[in-house]
């Protein structure tokens, strides 16, 4: 029981990290119909910023600023890079993102090293907050799940209230519409995606010191935050947050389960083909990492929409 | 859709075939002298990655060039030729008897039977989500085959000794030099093939399919199919080039399939440009080339290769090939002496600002020697101290000035060049 308590609070750390990372890449998405290859790049980016700035000047003062930095890195992107190769069509845009990705993941181990950094959590919340069982659960975890929340109460609000987020709605589906309207639809584009990359930057700040900072961290999370948005239906934010829980509960929970994938068959009341021997005896733990590409490709073959999509992919 | 289709579509003249040949002959004779011209043993490995990236860069271009498929996972296809075709190799290494010089045709079966699986699900789609399907099949694939370390040898990958097999014509293969004429006949016979495939109604059909998958449709034709044809002959040349690659190293890892290798076909096959047949084959000649000449130089070689690709994708969509085949017409029509000058004007700037950049990434990785220890190289020649503020504004002010500079003369170059084109193309 504490055991199933304890996955149920890491599984949703990690899904609403996954959907601070996903919301921005789907609202990008969905306006520009631009899938950012960087985003995950943007994520890494404000990790290792965290780190310098929380060095000087404290993890408060990350939280604050690196978003920030990061925000408009992206924004300068958008404008001076993306918009140039808008004129050539999606796959230019995609090159122009894969190339900024590779870019990016070799300036940070040039800058940082190759290894990973000492990004510490910050001694006020480094305690630990309530046992479940024998496992004494950090605060910084519940901290984490409530700049996520807080985070997406606010992106919630700011798009359901404000002048600019009923625009920004607006372009999600009648882009043509809104600049017949008289609304600068590029200066919207290039300010959703500085704020997508600002909230990846933000999710890195909080997220580097509990998980690792190091240069690989990019591409272990990139493919995964591309089967949330798929799965959850690209362009929809409800979608990316149900997808993030559930890959979060599934990637988070099968690491604990440490069995046999032939003990599972036999388990079912299947029998085990003699082919492939080393097949069955893989643990369904070392099989999880491999669920989100699977979940990617079948969404994407399958329903394109994914779970709350209106458009396909 | 990313750069105009440059197809030179010929009616068949008389002669022209044999015409047409000639660059054939040429660089068969080439690759016949090369391991001659090249200097030592090096210079020979070199030539062979050459030779399988070449084919690797034109399988890739049948996806992306001829038929507008962004493939992100190409590389799946090389390695898993290249582990069935070192199945081969341990087998005659056991003692069954298979000549080494058709062990290619093992790798080729293994690309076309995974891009025949593979292409079943994403050639439905087209465009961005083609690109992410080939994404996630990529991930899949590698970690799959980490998962199985039966048939895949895990993380150390399998290995084998390419001599072992049966003599052919007195050949066992064992020197680099043997080695390197088996790749060169390989590639220059899958090149050809490539070259062929472009002429057939399959490789017009590609080309109209890139362009516009809906009147292809209405023609009768099913999209969908033609991008299935294309991905699963794109998979076997694919894995020919991961059979040559088995034989060349004896070693076959998941390395050999992983994103980098993906993104490295993607780099070079861009920048050599991907509307021309020959532009692959350009790019993975000079990429290669770089990646062993500017490794040895600096340690932020692919940071530079990087921003090269972007810089592609941003200014010269059309790769290397592009840019010769825009100038082409200037130098038939003898007016190429009009753009010249404009280009000199431009070249002050581009240098700075390459020597900015250059100056920057290489500041840093200094800095970052000089924490772990180890004393400064000096950049271009001079002895700087990476934790002082002075080297670091040259830089900046060099790229800065660079980029003023090519802001103020790029636009006169460019209306020149676009003049002169006009006048050399007009009848």
């Amino acid at each position: 029981m504490e055991q199933l308590a304890l996955i149920v609070l890491n599984s949703l750390v990690y899904g609403l990290l996954l959907f601070m990372l996903s919301v921005g890449l789907t609202l990008i998405f969905g306006m520009m119909g631009v899938l950012n290859l960087a985003h995950a790049s943007f994520y890494m980016l404000g990790a290792f910023l965290a780190y310098t700035v929380s060095i000087r000047l404290g993890f408060w003062a990350a939280l604050v600023v690196v978003p920030v930095l990061v925000g408009g890195v992206g924004a300068v992107v958008e404008r001076y890079g993306l918009r140039t190769v808008h004129k050539h069509g999606h796959v230019a845009e995609l090159l122009f993102t894969f190339g900024l990705a590779y870019i990016i993941g070799e300036i940070v181990p040039l800058v940082w090293g190759r290894n990973p950094v000492p990004y510490r959590v910050p001694p006020e919340l480094d305690f630990a907050l309530f046992q479940i069982g024998a496992n004494a659960y950090p605060a910084y975890r519940l901290f984490m799940m409530g700049v996520a929340i807080a985070m997406f109460l606010a992106l919630f609000l700011a798009l359901a209230r404000t002048r600019l987020g009923l625009v920004v709605r607006a372009a999600l589906t009648h882009p043509d519409m809104v600049g017949m309207l008289g609304h600068d639809v590029p200066k919207v584009f290039t300010l959703v995606f500085g704020a997508g990359c600002a909230l990846a930057g933000l999710a890195g700040v909080i997220a580097g010191n509990a998980y690792t900072t190091e240069p690989g961290m990019a591409r272990s999370l990139g493919a995964i935050v591309f089967a949330v948005v798929v799965m959850g239906g690209l362009g929809s934010i409800w979608g990316a947050l149900i997808a993030s829980l559930l890959i979060g509960f599934v990637q988070v929970g099968s690491i604990s389960l440490d069995l046999p994938l032939g003990a599972v068959l036999t388990r079912l009341g299947v029998s085990i083909p003699s082919v492939m021997p080393d097949l069955w005896s893989i643990s369904i733990a070392r099989v999880a990492p491999v669920v989100p590409y699977l979940l990617l490709v079948l969404v994407l073959a399958v329903r394109p929409r994914g779970l709350m999509g209106t458009r396909s992919a | 859709m990313l750069a105009p289709a440059q197809v030179i579509v010929a009616r068949p003249r008389a002669g022209s075939a044999l015409r047409s040949m000639l660059p054939w002959v040429l660089v068969a004779a080439l690759a016949l002298v090369m391991p001659h011209v090249v200097p030592g043993g090096f210079g020979l490995s070199l030539l062979c990655r050459m030779g399988i990236a070449i084919v690797f860069a034109l399988s890739f271009n049948m996806l992306l060039g001829q038929g507008g498929m962004l493939d992100f996972g190409h590389a799946v296809f090389l390695g898993l030729g290249g582990f069935l075709a070192m199945h081969f190799m341990r087998l005659a290494d056991a003692g069954w008897w298979l000549p080494l010089p058709l062990l290619p045709l093992a790798g080729a079966v293994g690309g076309l039977l995974a891009a025949i699986a593979a292409g079943w699900i994403a050639t439905r789609r087209a465009g961005t989500a083609f690109a992410m399907i080939t994404l996630g099949v990529a991930e899949l694939v590698v970690a799959i085959v980490l998962l199985l370390p039966g048939t895949f040898g895990g993380e150390e990958g399998l290995s084998g000794d390419r001599s072992s097999g049966p003599r052919v014509l007195g050949f066992d293969f064992g020197t680099q030099l043997q080695a390197y004429h088996l790749i060169a006949a390989w590639a220059w016979g899958c090149a050809l093939l490539m070259w062929l495939y472009t002429r057939t109604p399959l490789g017009r059909l590609a080309n109209a399919v890139r362009d516009n998958a809906e009147r292809v449709g209405f023609l009768g034709y099913n999209p969908a199919r033609i991008r299935w044809l294309v991905f699963a002959l794109s998979g076997l040349f694919a894995g020919v080039a991961g059979g040559l690659a088995a034989l060349n190293d004896e070693i076959v890892t998941s390395g050999n399939m992983g994103p980098d290798a993906s993104g490295g076909v993607l780099l070079m096959t861009f920048i050599g440009g991907i509307g021309t047949f020959w532009g692959p084959v350009v790019g993975a000649i000079l990429i290669t080339f770089l990646s062993v000449a500017l490794s040895t130089v600096t340690d932020a070689w692919q940071l530079y290769s990087g921003l090269l690709f972007v810089a592609m994708v941003v200014w010269a969509p059309g790769g290397l090939s592009g840019i010769i085949l825009a100038h082409a017409p200037l130098v038939r029509a003898g007016r190429l002496g009009r753009v010249v000058p404009g280009y000199l004007v431009c070249l002050p700037g581009l240098v700075l600002a390459v020597a900015g950049t250059v100056g920057l990434a290489e500041l840093a990785f200094r800095l970052q020697a000089v924490r772990n220890g180890a004393s400064p190289r000096p950049v271009f020649g001079i002895a700087v101290d990476p934790g002082s503020l002075l080297p670091w504004l040259v830089a900046l002010a060099l790229l800065l000035a660079g980029a003023l500079l090519l802001r103020r003369t790029a636009p006169p170059a460019r209306a020149a060049w676009q003049e002169a084109s006009v006048a050399s193309t007009a009848p």
